[in-house]
């Protein structure tokens, strides 16, 4: 009996397949963009015979094999590239001899392979907006039309900015490697930038009307966690994940019926999802069980495990958040997180300690288009009584705000100020 | 999307007869690379029926049943919890769990959005009425 849709299938296996596939043949012709097209043409090739053959036993293996008798067909077209061909020739038939077993996946060989891909996605050359789509790409086996999608732009635009993205690591000459030693962990933090944009675009979507595309945090999530499990020892990637899973955990407590955004201290923290924040916590436990100091992300889902862990707002520790905030600032000095720490602080002593903070800021010229500094501040100035500056404040952060509920919600306030 | 995975029991599992140490190797190995490709959120496996119970709601009476329990391959012998794209997702992934005879099921996980707003208000006003009810006993702790 034919499966009732052969193409969701075929579908499937590729987002299984793919960045194992693309990894592996990368580690052959040294070249991600060449080996993403050789993929991509087992994949049509696949779609062109499955309908009748059926899916294989071993679809990956198939895969795999069909793009390495394309990739030879291509070499032998191609004398300048004809050195490479005898190896992979051989690797063909060791592998038609012996087809490679499933279970041969868990090698630490694949891992790297995989590993490797993904630095070469995010590699610093390319811009953050273009490591992100090659990654979902190449790791997350997303169509191009999908990431055009979760990015908002048309699609042509986003089959360019990856053909484009493949080109300059191809005449860069980008090697195909896991980087050693002190450009590690300078690419590391490359790559988990990358996977956090992700995260973030979907997140907080700061174009359009909506407050949440959840499939680029889905997608980022699982980014992430296929991250740790091939960088284990990374106590920033778990920390990453940390962070990510504890967010996404809000996701339905994050907007109301209306789709408007509840803020964290507003929101039903029954409806925060608890399996997510199990996970989210026991990652960050794995993060600090592998010590060193704290990094960015490690701080940063300390914070969010603070708010995790107190079943009702009135319960947070918010001098353990402003303390953490300060650590944070300190190894990454940053006008937002102090604007941050002015909140936890005016949580922790009042609103007059948090607006001490929050009003050296004003002369900091990189908030002055970020709607949340007058945010914040109206929000203090009208617990202190001043609801004359409040709405001010309110007034002047709705006509900052990039998106149209955050400009909604502002002017709600500016409104309960003036009466 | 999140699915659940109900991996159904039979005469061995419902006998206690624990997995080969092979049977664990190849399980585990399975769990990993679940695990590795970020989909895998939960799994469990379960003991025999004859360690359950059951509790039955019959117009507001409550009866609770030892087990063990008749039809084994109605009970459910370990589940797992994943996240996918897609139902064919979970079901190229399950295709390669290394079972060699029995039978699986996959269920959609309800979404928060399924629920609709039925649920919310509700619940809210329940929240409000704990909240309640503590601030007046804190009060009253206070004297």
């Amino acid at each position: 009996m034919a499966p009732p849709d052969i193409n969701r299938t075929i579908d499937a296996v590729w987002r299984i397949e793919a960045s194992r596939l693309i990894a592996g043949l990368a580690k052959m012709v040294r070249d991600v963009g060449l080996a993403e097209e050789l993929a991509q043409e087992a994949l049509v090739t696949a779609m062109a015979r499955w309908p009748d053959t059926g899916v294989p036993d071993r679809p990956g293996a198939w895969l795999m094999a069909t793009a390495k008798r394309r990739a030879i067909d291509l070499f032998r077209r191609d004398k300048l590239l004809a050195k490479k061909h005898a190896e992979l020739q051989r690797d063909l038939e060791e592998e038609e001899q012996e087809a490679p077993d499933y279970a041969t996946a868990l090698d630490d060989d694949i891992g790297d392979e995989q590993l490797a891909l993904v630095f070469t996605a995010c590699h610093p050359i390319l811009t953050p907006d273009t490591r992100a789509a090659l990654t979902l790409r190449v790791v997350g086996g997303l169509a191009t039309d999908e990431i055009a999608r979760a990015f908002l732009v048309p699609e042509p635009t986003m089959a360019q900015r990856i053909v484009r993205a493949k080109r300059t690591l191809s005449e860069a000459g980008i090697p195909f490697e896991v980087p050693r030693g002190a450009e590690r962990a300078e690419r590391l933090a490359s790559v988990l930038q990358v996977v956090y944009l992700i995260f973030n675009e979907g997140y907080a979507a700061t174009r359009g009307d909506d407050w949440l595309r959840p499939q680029l945090c889905a997608e980022a999530l699982r980014l992430g966690r296929i991250l740790a499990g091939l960088a284990p020892r990374e106590p920033e990637v778990h920390g990453l994940v940390a962070l990510m899973e504890i967010q996404a955990s809000r996701t339905a407590a994050r907007t109301d019926a209306a789709g408007e955004p509840i803020l964290l201290l507003d929101q039903d923290r029954r409806r925060w999802d608890r399996l997510l924040i199990g996970r989210g916590l026991a990652a960050l436990a794995r993060a600090e069980r592998l010590g060193g100091e704290r990094g960015l992300y490690v701080l940063q889902a300390a914070i969010a495990a603070c708010h995790a862990r107190a079943r009702r707002a009135e319960d947070t520790d918010w001098r353990r958040i402003a303390g953490l905030y300060g650590v944070l600032h300190a190894l990454a000095p940053s006008p937002v997180v102090e604007l941050n720490r002015a909140v936890a602080v005016a949580m922790a002593e009042g609103p007059a300690a948090g607006l001490a903070i929050a009003d050296p800021l004003l002369a900091e010229p990189s908030l002055a288009g970020y709607h949340l500094l007058p945010a914040v501040r109206g929000d203090l100035l009208f617990k202190l009584g001043r609801r004359e500056d409040a709405r001010a404040e309110f007034e002047r952060a709705a006509a900052l705000a990039k998106n149209t509920r955050e400009r909604t919600l502002m002017l709600r306030r500016a409104t309960e100020a003036a009466n | 999307m999140r699915f659940a995975v109900l991996v159904k029991a039979d005469e061995r599992t419902e006998a206690g007869e624990l997995p080969s140490e092979q049977e664990l190797r190849d399980m585990g190995n399975f769990n990993d690379e679940l695990v590795k490709a970020g989909i895998m959120l939960a799994g469990e496996g379960l003991t025999d029926s004859s360690k359950g119970v059951r509790i039955r709601y019959e117009g507001g009476r409550k009866s609770v049943i030892d087990g063990p329990f008749a039809e084994a391959k109605e009970l459910v012998a370990g589940f797992w919890i994943l996240e996918a794209k897609s139902k064919e997702e979970v079901i190229e992934w399950m295709k390669r769990a290394p079972f060699q005879s029995g039978e699986i099921e996959i269920r959609p996980i309800f979404e928060a959005d399924d629920f609709g707003e039925n649920l919310t208000p509700e619940l809210r006003a329940q929240e409000d009425r704990q909240r309640e009810t503590m601030k007046a006993r804190q009060e009253a702790a206070k004297g």
